[in-house]
């Protein structure tokens, strides 16, 4: 394996007051999530109502997706079926030559990042041009996105300044964001307006209308959609919901969950193409029917891709996305990289602190550091794990199994780090690189709540 | 083995037992005291103007006076006067000197801002979109408090297209600043009539 998460992390790091800033931004972000979910007093129960709703979709996802391709073509949308991200590619491809098509726009869609559609194409000649103000940002500067819902979020406005000096010609040292986005906005509406084909993402397609959902708060999926006389929309075929009242549980947990937002700016339906105008939907599967057969990872199908985990996430927040070295970083991109390609990706479920953070936001209620661990369990046994980490797992194991054991091994290494912090502090053990290692509690949480915890409730 | 039979049958084999769909209790959902009040308070704070008008004429010496500005503006409302049809089989590059549009809504939310506008309402789908500035009307008694009260009152696949609208465009992309006026509205005026 050349590039670890590990490895790649180190780099990241390397900035201090970078990776602080990355750190805090996205924090900031969890808290507004925080925020918007305690204004509504109904929020575990809509979390609730969303993960059961998905498992029941999971359940009956066979004849979900019939009924789906059987009423969007009878709204007129061509149905398409890609085994495989090559798949995928493929019948966009042959779309874009049987129409002659030359300019081309993409709004936000993590299943042709997934896929590598833009790549692809490229490698024919065919250029794209994405038009999420993000996404543009880091195609000008042949970057991936780091985040799926933030895609810049790693970058500075001084770099986004350099970039757009560079490509669109912005005055040079102008960091102002609203003078950026005007610049962009500018830029990119000529590319609506010339656009020949739009391809979008699928936040929910819906079973008994055959119809779609995308939300965006730029609008610029409704830009292309609306202009170009082609529109591919491109889902994984998990994005089925059954019914359009369902709707309101996820548009309801989606951007409170993603941003703190109480909606998308623009949540728009799509049933049927307008007069003259093509509509295609490419259903894709990419791995997704193998993961339903792991039982242990399946509910993984049930994400709504909203970030939170990532948000959450320590590690994320201090490694950055592009250390995860796939199109879906994060907690969540952790669970699904190894099954598309487990050896690649081996190094993945180990970039987590097990802390729990992602299962406790989770919108859909998906038990990510449950699975983290469980993939741990699998690549091992696959062989596909360095010795260090081997023998921790093995330790682990072993304790997580015997909560007696567990807690006085708490204890030891409590005591270890206050009295010998050299054993804790060296360079067998990863975690302390670049970091001294936190002061230990005097007593564990067991303790000082068995102490505490019951004088303190009200 | 086509990609659909293959994708279909894998399906069959590793989807789990069914289970069963909740009941969306509507107990349990918020309320709020004036829908209203709720209303304009959400989309004020995401960046959108709510005004509360008495009669739909008063609107109309407004619109009146946009159209005479020499301004690209739009009307799709026929109370307000006579509607611009002709904008139904408009093209991208006609609409892109679009100044304002005025819209009428079905229903709006309390709890998030947003309003469903139906393609039939929008007259070109492009047209809440590609404007400048967008002016919706909706009604009083229209206002609901939450998304599943708003999808009982509409039919999302009526018509071919619909959808949400809350507020302005906007994009946090930049160091996560917010900047108004992405690629669409720079500014969404929602006029709700009493
Ligand atoms: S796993 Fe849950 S929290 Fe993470 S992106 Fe998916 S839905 Fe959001």
């Amino acid at each position: 394996m050349k590039t670890t998460h590990a490895a790649l992390a180190e780099k990241f790091i390397a900035d201090e007051p970078r990776t602080d800033w990355h750190d805090e931004t996205l924090w900031f972000v969890r808290e507004k999530r925080d925020k918007a979910a305690h204004g509504l007093p109904e929020w575990e129960q809509l979390r609730e109502w969303g993960s059961q709703i998905k498992n029941h979709t999971l359940s009956n996802l066979y004849n979900y997706l019939k009924e789906f391709e059987e009423k969007a073509v009878a709204n007129g949308i061509k149905v398409h079926w890609a085994a495989d991200g090559d798949e995928h590619n493929k019948i966009i491809h042959e779309i874009i030559r049987k129409h002659n098509i030359q300019k081309i726009v993409k709004s936000k869609s993590m299943l042709t990042e997934e896929c590598h559609l833009n790549e692809y194409l490229q490698e024919h000649g065919i250029e794209v041009v994405d038009t999420d103000l993000g996404e543009r940002i880091v195609q000008f500067r042949k970057e991936p996105p780091s985040h799926i819902v933030l895609p810049a979020i790693h970058l500075k406005k001084e770099d986004v300044s350099a970039t757009f000096h560079e490509h669109l010609g912005t005055e040079k040292g102008n960091n102002d964001p609203q003078y950026l986005t005007e610049a962009a906005r500018q830029h990119l509406r000529d590319k609506f307006v010339q656009s020949q084909l739009a391809i979008t993402g699928v936040n929910f397609a819906v079973a008994e209308t055959g119809g779609f959902v995308v939300c965006t708060n730029e609008g610029n999926a409704d830009m292309g959609a609306h202009t170009a006389p082609v529109h591919i929309a491109c889902m994984g075929f998990e994005k089925i919901i059954p019914k359009a009242e369902h709707l309101s549980v996820f548009l309801r947990l989606l951007a409170r969950s993603a941003t703190g937002q109480p909606i998308t700016t623009y949540s728009s339906h799509f049933h049927k193409p307008r007069p003259n105008q093509e509509m295609h939907i490419v259903l894709v599967d990419n791995g997704r029917s193998r993961q339903l057969g792991r039982e242990d990872f399946r509910n993984s199908l049930k994400c709504i891709r909203c970030a939170a985990c990532f948000n959450t996430c320590p590690v994320y927040r201090r490694s950055g996305g592009h250390s995860y070295h796939t199109a879906v970083a994060g907690p969540i991109g952790s669970i699904l990289n190894p099954n598309l390609d487990m050896k690649a990706n081996a190094d993945l479920p180990f970039a987590s602190t097990l802390c729990g953070s992602c299962t406790n936001v989770c919108p859909v209620k998906i038990n990510i550091h449950e699975q983290l661990w469980k993939w741990r369990q699998v690549i091992a046994a696959e062989g596909y794990v360095a010795t260090s980490k081997k023998i921790g797992m093995k330790g682990m194991d072993f304790l997580l199994s015997k909560p007696k054991v567990y807690r006085f091994a708490g204890k030891m290494g409590r005591w270890m780090i206050r009295i010998v912090p050299f054993v804790v502090n060296n360079k067998l053990n990863v975690w302390y690189k670049q970091r001294e290692m936190p002061e230990p509690p005097k007593e564990s949480f067991r303790d000082w709540y068995l102490k505490n915890g019951k004088t303190n409730k009200k | 083995m086509s990609a659909r039979e293959k994708i279909l049958n894998t399906i069959a084999i590793n989807q789990p037992e069914l289970t069963a769909l909740p009941l969306i209790d509507r107990n349990a959902l918020i309320r709020y005291e004036d829908v209203y009040a709720q209303f304009k308070t959400v989309l004020e704070s995401i960046g959108g103007k709510v005004e509360l008008v008495q009669d739909i004429t008063e609107l109309k010496e407004q619109l009146i006076a946009d159209k005479a500005s020499g301004n690209f503006v739009v009307n799709t409302i026929a109370a307000l006067g006579d509607v611009d049809d002709q904008v139904v089989s408009f093209t991208a590059s006609e609409l892109e000197k679009l100044e304002k549009a005025y819209i009428k809504g079905t229903v709006g939310v309390a709890e998030n801002g947003a309003v469903w506008i139906y393609e039939s309402q929008m007259v070109n789908r492009l047209l809440p979109f590609i404007c400048q500035h967008l002016i919706v009307v909706i009604d009083k008694k229209d206002i609901v408090p939450t998304m599943h009260q708003a999808y009982d009152s509409i039919d999302v696949a009526k018509e071919g297209f619909g959808a949400f609208i809350a507020g302005p465009s906007k994009t946090a992309d930049i160091e996560q600043s917010l900047v108004i006026g992405a690629h669409g509205a720079r500014s969404a005026t929602i006029y709700v009539i009493e």
